[in-house]
Order: C-alpha cells, then structure tokens, then sequence
C-alpha cells in the first residue's frame, strides 16, 4: 500500500533514512488519494454554488467550509464517534469494507478529505465566479451547449485559481495532524509524517523529529513550486 | 419574402425603457444612433441573452421569443452569429480553435478545423491560424472573430460596433472586409454601430435609435457588386 506513490529504492536514493519511509509514503499515498477525490467534487460543487441559482447555496457552502473555522480535533472527534461508534455510518462501513474506518489508512484519506475540501471549494468558487460571462455568451452564441461551454470555456479560464485550489487543498492533507492524529490513532501503518514527528518529539527523539521537520518542509515547498509552476504554463 | 428578423419588443431596465419594431432583410442592416440608445441592448435580446419583458422576435420566419406564450429559444438553439466589440475570442484557443468551435455544420474535428480553415482564408487570415488571441493585434482579432460569427452558417449574424475599439485606418480597412465577407455569404446581418459614416458605408439599411426608440429608418444606395475582401497584412505580433 505505502509503495503506490513513492518506491523506497527512490528513497533510499535520496539517502532518505529507512524509519522515514513508511510515514513519509502514507503521507504522500494519502494525501494523493484526499486531493483526488477534492479536485473532482470540490470543483464540481464549486462551479454549482457559482453558476447555480438555488436556494440553500450559502448553508451549502457554510456546512463545506466549517472545517476551516473548527479545530482539526474536532473534525476528528466527528469523525471518531461517527466512523467508528455505533450508527448508520458505521454499520455503512463495515458493509462496504467489512470493519470500521477508524484506525486505518482509509480512515486518514476520509479526515484529509473533510478537512481539505473547504479550500478547494472556495476557490474553485471564487476562480469560476470570476470569469468573464461574456465569454460564457459568446460561446453559447457559437451554438456550444451548457456542457460544452463549462469544460470548454469556463473551466480553462477558470484554471489558475483551480490548480490554486486543488495545490492548497493537497498541502492542508499533508499537513493535516489534528483530525487525522485521532482517526488513525498512531498505529502502524497509518502513520502521517506530522504524526512521527508529534511522536519523535513526545519521546525526545530531537534528530529523528529534526529530519522529519525537515523532510516534510522539502516535500511541501517542492510540491507547492511544482504546481505553481504548471499553473504558469502557456499564457495566453 | 421572409424577413431576415421581425422584432417588436420592449424591455426596462431602471429608468431606461427600450420600445422597438422593425425588420430586417437579407443584406446588411444597421442599427445607428448614440451610446445608450438601447442598440446592443437590442441585440442581446434578438441573441437570446436577455429576455424582453414583452414582445415578439422571430429570426427567419421562426419565433424564437414570444412572451405571451412563453416562447423562449436558448441562445445556442437560435444560429445566430455573433461578432463582440472586443472580440471575445477565447484565449486559451488558437484563431483556427476559436473558428472551429462555431462550426455547426460538420462532424469531427478535421472536418470542423477544414471548414475554420476557409473561413480564416475568406477573411484574410489564415496567416493567424496557430496564433492565440493574446498575440494578435485589434484588426487581425476582428477578422478572426468576424469568420467565427460566420463559419456555424447563421440565419443572422449580429455585430456589435465591431470596429469601435480600432484606430481609423484599420477600422477603415475592416469595413470593406466586413460588408464583402457578408454580403458574399448571403447571411444577413445586423451590425450596431454610433458612427454616421460606418453605418452609411456598411448599411443597406440604416435604422436610427435615440432613447430606446426608432426615430426612422434610411435606405443606402451603393454599387451592385460587392468590394473583395482584403487580406490581413503580414505581421508577427501586436500592433
């Protein structure tokens, strides 16, 4: 499961110590599959609450935002008690995967999920409600229907403040500790790099958490640059 | 014969009311008269993109709004062409993308991009084609815009002041190209305008607007054989 995303030859490579590479590969491997999901129905709900007229858009996009103003631990108590105490969502649970959610990696993914989906939202709301609907007539004028107009026109027009969202949304699940720390419970196996590194501190393991720091301030600046520099990709 | 548009609608917004009705015939039509006077208004109406709060407009014999019955065609259901002031050519796309796409008539994307490709030819710019809108100067975009608004063979295309954002020497040059393209395409159209000589050199018609009202209507009279399209100059980048 770990070695989806990054092989350890690459690590080991990189001089990447050995104790690095399992919660480093949950981290990456998590946070890749919560971006995922986040890109897709962030984006989607995003262009819903700029272009819908409906009622309840704003409770809407209130109850997706609320994890920005919450606590993570909050959000992971939510989660907890819901994933993994008696209830519907639970009993959900188990049919689908045969066992609750808590204290597995599935059960990172789903609180990297809820806590990263308010950035992508708003700003996929923001870039989207900020294109020129003149464009927008002007295509539907050329015959292009609704359909073809958002993947045609407004969505490409709307891509920089889209990559910005799914880019911040892929750094709050990376960085996550709060909500995911409660619905993994530190077990091996689904253990974050902001989890060893809450953990190389409490057991006073200073250069252990010291490169831990350090690896997690590599990844997050080289992956924040990367997408900042596709977001700059042919201007027009 | 059926007239090209017949319109008759009425439409406030704010203090401004808008009160029309005329027709258009096959040939070039303008809509003449001073800013504020309700022509582009009048043209996002007949494209479907505002709706009267009463009237009728049917484009070539079809009714595409009646308010008594509740008659409402979308604006990509009416083929209509549609030429903006500032272009509006999507920046993301190349000119032969940004023709292409208003392409109605064909399947696929070959066979759309052909078809783009003789539209960008007939208005002298298919020197343009690979080129983004960003990179093209103010004519060459018009030009570009011009064959998007015909190349999905409308029953009407709409232009709205086209030239204005244009300095006179190509504003000049464009008006010849602009009522050769038309009128050699047998699309009739309806151009919006505020200048007194553009609307007497690319009209047949001139209807004249002031205050959301028609104050009258001229025709034009002009030689029988329209002038050829001029082709675009060759140029690299913005001018």
């Amino acid at each position: 499961m770990t070695g989806l995303v990054v092989p350890h030859s690459w690590l080991n490579r990189l001089g990447i110590p050995p104790w690095v590479w399992s919660p480093l590969s949950v981290s990456l491997h998590a946070a890749f599959e919560a971006t995922i999901v986040v890109a897709i129905v962030g984006s989607a709900l995003g262009f819903l609450l700029a272009k819908g007229r409906f009622p309840g858009r704003n409770a809407i996009e209130t109850v997706c935002s609320l994890p920005m103003a919450l606590p993570p631990t909050v959000v992971g108590w939510y989660l907890l008690t819901q994933m993994g105490g008696p209830g519907p969502i639970r009993n959900a649970e188990v049919r689908l995967f045969g066992h609750p959610l808590t204290f597995t990696f599935n059960g990172i993914v789903i609180a990297q999920i809820i806590e990263s989906f308010p950035y992508c939202l708003r700003f996929s709301r923001t870039a989207i409600a900020g294109v020129d609907p003149r464009f927008e007539q002007a295509a539907r004028a050329m015959g292009l229907s609704r359909w073809r107009t958002a993947v045609l026109v407004t969505l490409p027009l709307a891509r920089r403040g889209l990559v910005a969202g799914v880019a911040m949304a892929f750094g709050r699940a990376l960085g996550d500790f709060g909500a995911t720390m409660i619905v993994s419970g530190s077990v091996p196996m689904a253990t974050t790099m902001p989890i060893a590194l809450y953990n190389a501190v409490f057991y006073g393991s200073h250069e252990q958490a010291m490169v831990l720091a350090l690896v997690q301030l590599t990844v997050a600046f080289a992956i924040l640059l990367g997408v900042s520099r596709l977001g700059k990709l042919r201007p027009w | 014969m059926t007239p090209a548009l017949e319109l008759a609608v009425a439409r406030r917004i704010g203090e401004f009311e808008l009160d029309v009705a005329f027709t258009v015939e096959p040939g070039m039509s303008v809509l003449f008269g001073p800013s504020g006077a309700g022509k582009s208004l009048t043209l996002a109406l007949i494209a479907g993109l505002m709706r009267p709060d009463a009237g009728t407009i049917a484009i070539n014999g079809q009714v595409v709004t009646d308010c008594a019955s509740r008659t409402y065609v979308t604006t990509q259901k009416r083929r209509i062409g549609m030429v903006f002031q500032d272009g509006l050519l999507l920046p993301h796309r190349s000119a032969l993308d940004n023709v292409a796409l208003a392409v109605r008539q064909a399947n696929g994307r070959r066979a759309r991009r052909a078809i783009a490709r003789s539209w960008l030819e007939r208005v002298g710019a298919e020197g343009l084609a690979d080129r983004r809108p960003g990179s093209l100067s103010g004519g060459q975009r018009q030009r570009v815009a011009l064959a998007r608004g015909l190349a999905g063979e409308p029953t009407l295309v709409l232009l709205d002041e086209p030239l204005s954002a244009l300095d006179s020497a190509v504003r000049r040059e464009l008006r010849k190209l602009i009522r050769g393209v038309i009128i050699s395409s047998g699309v009739p159209a309806l151009l919006v305008t505020h200048d007194a000589e553009e609307a007497e050199e690319l009209g047949d018609v001139v209807i004249v607007y002031d205050h959301g009202r028609v104050t009258g209507t001229q025709l034009v009279e002009r030689p029988a054989r329209p002038e050829p399209p001029q082709r675009a100059p060759e140029s690299t980048g913005p001018v």
